[in-house]
């Protein structure tokens, strides 16, 4: 019933992804988008506490866009979920808009920070999660990053640091889809065992498919273990739901043409 | 309630910038309930031993890891706290440079970042430690406050201004144990506005930080050999008090700018720029560490190899008044 619900808001916000993707008539991050829907439908669907029309209420879950450059899948979450309004989606990608290629701080939209400098997100969020937890609030703290972003020595500084003052009302989200700008993530800088590493960091990490529904949302609410921050480590398909655009690495950052835009619909329709 | 008298000018010259900024600091968690000071693994460094000891829940080591400590500090501003992040000029202002651009910079959040031992206070740790090109990266960057008070006094001053003052701030402490002291009562402090400290009509020199002190000495010894220079500090470097810079030029034959910090895109550049939108500005002598990683050695070696004591800054003044 809830999966069928989100499985319905997921198709929803890719085809926001791909109509506001030949709208704005310039290249756009689709393929890092794309693979993050799932994982925010599911987010802004059955797990995050909001009220769409007070979007500044104090105890709200917070979301931060580690990877900023992923602001179809986010942007698209927020319009169907009533914070961004239809009128303003509309307006991504002209000159003077609040939505542009990377988030801008903006409470009214729900955008809580600005992203677009990999790497930095982590640590907001972990100011966040302590001033919770100092407050003693019981919001939670949403970060999501790309596995491509992790090469950054900066996330490694916060995930200790997370770690260290027992942030249990913290998630990472890594959107895993193993590829960033020049390639194929392992080629470009291999990691090993990516989940090992943030086990040996004092996190909780849970390894999951990242467009199984029902492994997200379990994912999302399961209790943390201990007083660990939690990693959630979704493997998930650059490009998703668009066939040609899968584990396709043109689609990182591609204009969306006419024909494309109706290929890719058709499919969906398909579906 | 820390208060400028003879007595405590004194005695707080002696504790030096750094322990007389974390004596500013434990005054006022005295009256700022929502304070958070963050340090990356200097906080007994940065004169904040007896802060984290009496209160422990306000402060935070989160490590040798200073990008890491700006996201962190803007966290907790975005969610009401007044934070001090603090370091070494180099290990914030440019380790964790991008962080701040982005933090307080750009999202505007209310950091207060503060280097500890700017300049070449640092001595014998050598130019890996020293803030020679801090307030030019800090300055170019939109929406950043930066101030560099001139004594112990003006710490005081500038930590209690820095709390009230909602938006991102970068303060540069200059000096060492021994601090030369410039105030000896109480006055108006404000973020942004200059202080005339001494009148003159031949030369205007605007100083900030220890060269404050420096360039009072220096009108002094200009004073014996007939020229008459006003001193004016200018503890804000951004926002700059232009108003006092345009009086300056239309009263003087030459505008020195004199810092503890390279010649190149601190104050001596700030003047400098908005100098160019003047008709008629007489010329400017930019003094300030040399655009070099010299030799290192003691504080008072260090000012004297970059020119900057009171003796060598008047011989400069008055030859370029030739």
């Amino acid at each position: 019933m809830d999966d069928q619900r989100i499985r319905e808001m997921a198709a929803a916000m890719r085809r926001k992804i791909l109509d506001i993707s030949l709208a704005c008539n310039t290249s756009v991050h689709l393929g890092g988008g794309l693979s993050m829907v799932d994982i925010l439908a599911t987010l802004y669907g059955r797990v995050l506490h909001f009220d769409p029309n007070n979007p500044t209420w104090e105890d709200r879950d917070r979301f931060i866009l580690s990877k900023g450059h992923g602001v179809l899948g986010f942007f698209s979450a927020l319009v169907v979920s009533g914070i961004i309004s239809e009128a303003e989606f509309g307006t991504f990608m002209t000159n003077g808009s609040h939505l542009i290629a990377h988030p801008v701080m903006n409470l009214s939209l729900g955008i809580e920070s600005s992203n677009g400098s990999l790497g930095q997100g982590l640590s907001m969020g972990i100011g966040l999660a302590l001033a919770a937890l100092k407050k003693e609030k019981s919001h939670k703290i949403y970060v999501m990053l790309g596995n491509g972003e992790c090469n950054e020595g900066s996330v490694w500084e916060a995930a200790i640091s997370a770690a260290h003052y027992k942030l249990k009302n913290l998630t990472a989200i890594i959107d895993h889809n193993g590829l960033q700008s020049d390639g194929r993530s392992e080629i470009v800088m291999d990691f090993g065992d990516f989940a090992d590493k943030w086990k040996s960091f004092g996190w909780d990490v849970h390894l999951i498919d990242g467009h199984d529904l029902s492994a997200i949302h379990a994912a999302l609410v399961h209790p943390n273990r201990g007083d660990r921050p939690k990693a959630i480590i979704a493997q998930t398909i650059k490009g998703k739901g668009v066939s040609f655009m899968e584990n396709a690495n043109e689609w990182h950052h591609n204009r969306l043409t006419k024909a494309n835009h109706e290929k890719a619909l058709l499919e969906m329709e398909g579906q | 309630m820390l208060q400028i008298t003879p007595s405590t000018a004194t005695q707080w010259s002696r504790f030096g910038s750094r322990a007389m900024f974390g004596q500013a600091i434990l005054s006022l968690a005295e009256s700022q309930e929502n304070l958070m000071v963050l340090s990356a693994d200097l906080g007994n460094s940065s004169g904040l031993d007896r802060f984290k000891n009496t209160y422990p829940d306000r402060f935070l080591n989160v490590g040798i890891a200073e990008q890491n400590m700006i996201g962190i500090a803007a966290g907790l501003a975005k969610e009401g706290y007044v934070v001090f992040a603090t370091s070494f000029a180099p290990f914030i202002a440019m380790r964790a440079s991008e962080q701040i651009r982005m933090n307080l910079g750009y999202m505007g959040l209310n950091v207060k970042a503060v280097a500890i031992g700017s300049g070449v206070s640092m001595a014998f740790l050598g130019n890996s430690h020293y803030g020679i090109e801090d307030a030019a990266v800090m300055r170019a960057i939109p929406n950043i406050t930066v101030v560099c008070p001139a004594d112990c006094g003006e710490i005081v001053k500038t930590v209690f201004a820095a709390a009230m003052f909602d938006g991102p701030m970068y303060i540069r402490l200059t000096g060492a144990p021994n601090n030369p002291v410039v105030y000896t009562q109480e006055y108006e402090f404000e973020i942004g506005k200059a202080i005339r400290l001494r009148e003159g009509s031949d030369v205007t020199i605007i100083a900030n930080g220890t060269m404050v002190y420096e360039s009072l000495e220096a009108a002094k010894l200009l004073e014996n050999q007939s020229i008459s220079a006003a001193v004016i500090n200018m503890h804000t470097i951004k926002p700059l008090d232009t108003a006092a810079i345009y009086q300056a030029c239309t009263a003087s034959r030459l505008i020195v700018t004199v810092e503890e910090h390279s010649v190149i895109g601190g104050l001596g550049s700030a003047v400098a720029e908005y100098k160019t939108t003047l008709k008629n500005a007489p010329p400017q002598l930019i003094l300030g560490l040399p655009d070099k990683f010299g030799k290192t050695g003691d504080y008072r070696f260090m000012l004297e190899q970059s020119g900057l004591t009171a003796p060598q800054l008047s011989a400069k003044i008055a030859s370029a008044l030739i």
